[in-house]
């Protein structure tokens, strides 16, 4: 191999970095954050500004994917009814570990403007999902959203694939059960102690 | 392309496209049952966005569901005030002495942004479908022109996307100083990149042959199943209730109304895909020259200070006034053609009742006949050419 210039800690004509397997981990997975297309309301709309050439979401490393197979990332963008609150989590499960759900805007977060009068909308998808970032608005701003995924690109760098959460995976699914509505109920349960 | 002729051997699969899927705009569900590519017969499921707005509607004061309008039909938002504020004014003027005297100044910015809320509307659409469609650069130069839109929004109302702006009486806020400069600058901008849209995408010839003859409706068809707006009109229906029923000012601007007429070339037919498609294009360009004459008629500056804002919510003693008892049906032409809104009142400060009537719902109910016989892949181009928002089908 061609010499390259010598570091501190390089052997000589070869290049290396020390790092742990999960900081190396993590740098590649906070700059590859593919979200999932998943937009149900107005904040839809926002999530698709938010791709456009302004803001560009792109340069982020965040590029939507139509699966959820492919995704690492959630953006619940919008109201989630209670029809739909099975779907979302059947979303949510089809992506693959590590996944991470953003609550984008008021509704995703607690019903917002839809909280005290419906009928029919579920107030806060954290009810069912593990959310990891909630951005306020009713839509948030695409500088609001960026924000909220600069966050967590933070959260993403103090993953620990080896550490903690590994020996724990439980904790995850204990706290998010699924949702139980459509054809089998009106109101989806909520889980204990959450009311 | 449509197939003629086929037979149902062996078992029919059925395919759910939605809730989620990338196509729908939302959170629509289409039931497909499918024989091999060719779908034999689709079914609409609805109610995955039922927020129920109209029932919030009788819970809350008169002012106070406009921000609700809003979230009706996301996309084009101040028309959705635009309906539901004329409708109350109806309601107000239905007994002498309880009038609302909207400023004039009021009336020209009404139109103007709903004019211009029915450009980013539509930029929204074509674009959309045009990614639909496996197109994605005239969808980023929709989003981007629409930034411009939202700009001046949120300089004048404060909002990107859901503004409250256009009031009962009035509207919220005059407009921000320069805003004329900004607002012209925008039109020449729009004309300008129209035409670079249309050479990319409009013209394109695969394109072109991808939509001609997809899904045609026919005038018959179209009135029968209650299509409205830009989906009308392609179908060859002449009908525009700015031209045809005029609210606001809409008598005081000259437009053309585009119609429907198989611009696919030879392959294509009238109310076709491509025909959807391209009067939308059309009709920005002719909503730039409603704002060019709004720009030019409207009084320069407010008479009073205060004058845009309405004068209806407060009387003398500062209480909400109360609209007599009746009921009001007040349409217009949205981007997503005719919203009505049905006011019933009691005489009450909150509603009794309050209907909305969407072009969605319609355009959707029309995919149980259009979509037999179609590919799958056909039903993608027939969702995105009929600009379906979800939340106006299930509200």
């Amino acid at each position: 191999m061609a010499e390259c210039g010598s570091k501190a800690g390089n052997r000589d004509g070869e290049q290396l970095a020390l790092t742990c397997v999960d900081d190396f981990l993590n740098w590649g997975k906070e700059n590859s954050l593919f979200y999932l297309l998943f937009a149900t309301a107005c904040c839809g709309i926002e999530l698709m500004q938010t791709g456009g050439p302004r803001f560009d979401t792109d340069r982020l490393g965040m590029i939507p994917r139509p699966t959820p197979r492919q995704a690492d990332l959630m953006i619940l963008a919008g109201t989630i009814t209670h029809k739909m609150a099975s779907r979302a989590h059947l979303l949510w499960k089809q992506m693959a570990e590590p996944r991470w759900v953003v609550s984008m805007g008021s509704c995703a977060n607690a019903g917002g403007p839809f909280s005290k009068y419906s009928y029919s909308v579920l107030n806060g998808m954290d009810k069912f999902l593990p959310v990891d970032v909630y951005i306020p608005g009713c839509p948030p701003r695409p500088e609001a959203l960026i924000d909220g995924c600069m966050a967590l690109r933070e959260r993403v760098r103090r993953f620990r694939a080896l550490g903690i959460r590994d020996r724990d995976p439980v904790v995850i699914a204990s706290a998010s059960p699924a949702p139980v509505c459509g054809d089998q109920g009106f109101k989806p349960q909520r889980p204990e102690g959450q009311g | 392309m449509t197939v003629e002729a086929y037979t149902v051997d062996g078992d029919l699969m059925t395919l759910n496209m939605g809730p989620h899927h990338p196509s729908t705009h939302g959170v629509l569900r289409l039931v497909l049952e499918v024989d091999g590519e060719v779908v034999v017969s689709c079914r609409p499921d609805l109610g995955y966005l039922h927020r129920s707005i109209e029932k919030i509607g009788e819970f809350l004061e008169y002012p106070q569901f406009v921000p609700y309008t809003d979230r009706v039909d996301y996309v084009c938002a101040m028309n959705s005030n635009h309906a539901y504020c004329l409708a109350v004014e109806q309601l107000l003027g239905s007994v002498a002495g309880s009038e609302v005297k909207i400023p004039e100044r009021a009336e020209w910015l009404r139109i103007l942004f709903a004019e211009l809320n029915r450009i980013s509307s539509h930029l929204v659409a074509v674009g959309a479908f045009a990614m639909d469609m496996g197109a994605f650069t005239p969808f980023l130069h929709g989003i981007g022109l629409r930034e411009l839109v939202n700009d001046i929004f949120e300089k004048t109302c404060g909002a990107r996307l859901t503004y409250n702006y256009i009031t009962i009486g009035g509207v919220a806020a005059d407009l921000h100083a320069g805003a004329e400069a900004e607002i012209l600058a925008f039109c020449d901008t729009c004309e300008r990149e129209m035409v670079r849209f249309n050479r990319l995408i409009t013209a394109n010839s695969i394109f072109k042959g991808r939509l001609a003859g997809v899904a045609a409706v026919s005038a018959a068809d179209a009135v029968s199943y209650g299509l409205v707006g830009p989906n009308l009109r392609a179908s060859g229906v002449d009908f525009d209730l700015r031209r045809d029923e005029p609210y606001g000012f809409y008598s005081r601007v000259q437009f053309e109304v585009p119609v429907g007429g198989a611009f696919a070339g030879a392959r294509g037919r009238v109310g076709d895909s491509y025909d959807r498609f391209v009067l939308r294009c059309i009709e920005i360009l002719e909503s730039v020259r409603i704002v060019r004459q709004c720009l030019e008629q409207m009084p320069k500056s407010a008479a009073k200070a205060d004058d845009p804002v309405g004068g209806w919510q407060v009387d003398a003693n500062k209480q909400l006034r109360k609209p007599p008892r009746g009921e009001v049906y007040c349409r217009v032409e949205n981007p997503r053609g005719e919203t009505g809104y049905h006011v019933v009142s009691d005489g009450s400060r909150k509603p009794y009742r309050i209907k909305i009537r969407t072009g969605s719902f319609t355009a959707m109910s029309i995919f149980e006949k259009l979509v037999p016989g179609l590919m799958i892949s056909d039903v993608v181009a027939v969702i995105g050419s009929f600009d379906i928002v979800v939340p106006e089908i299930d509200r």
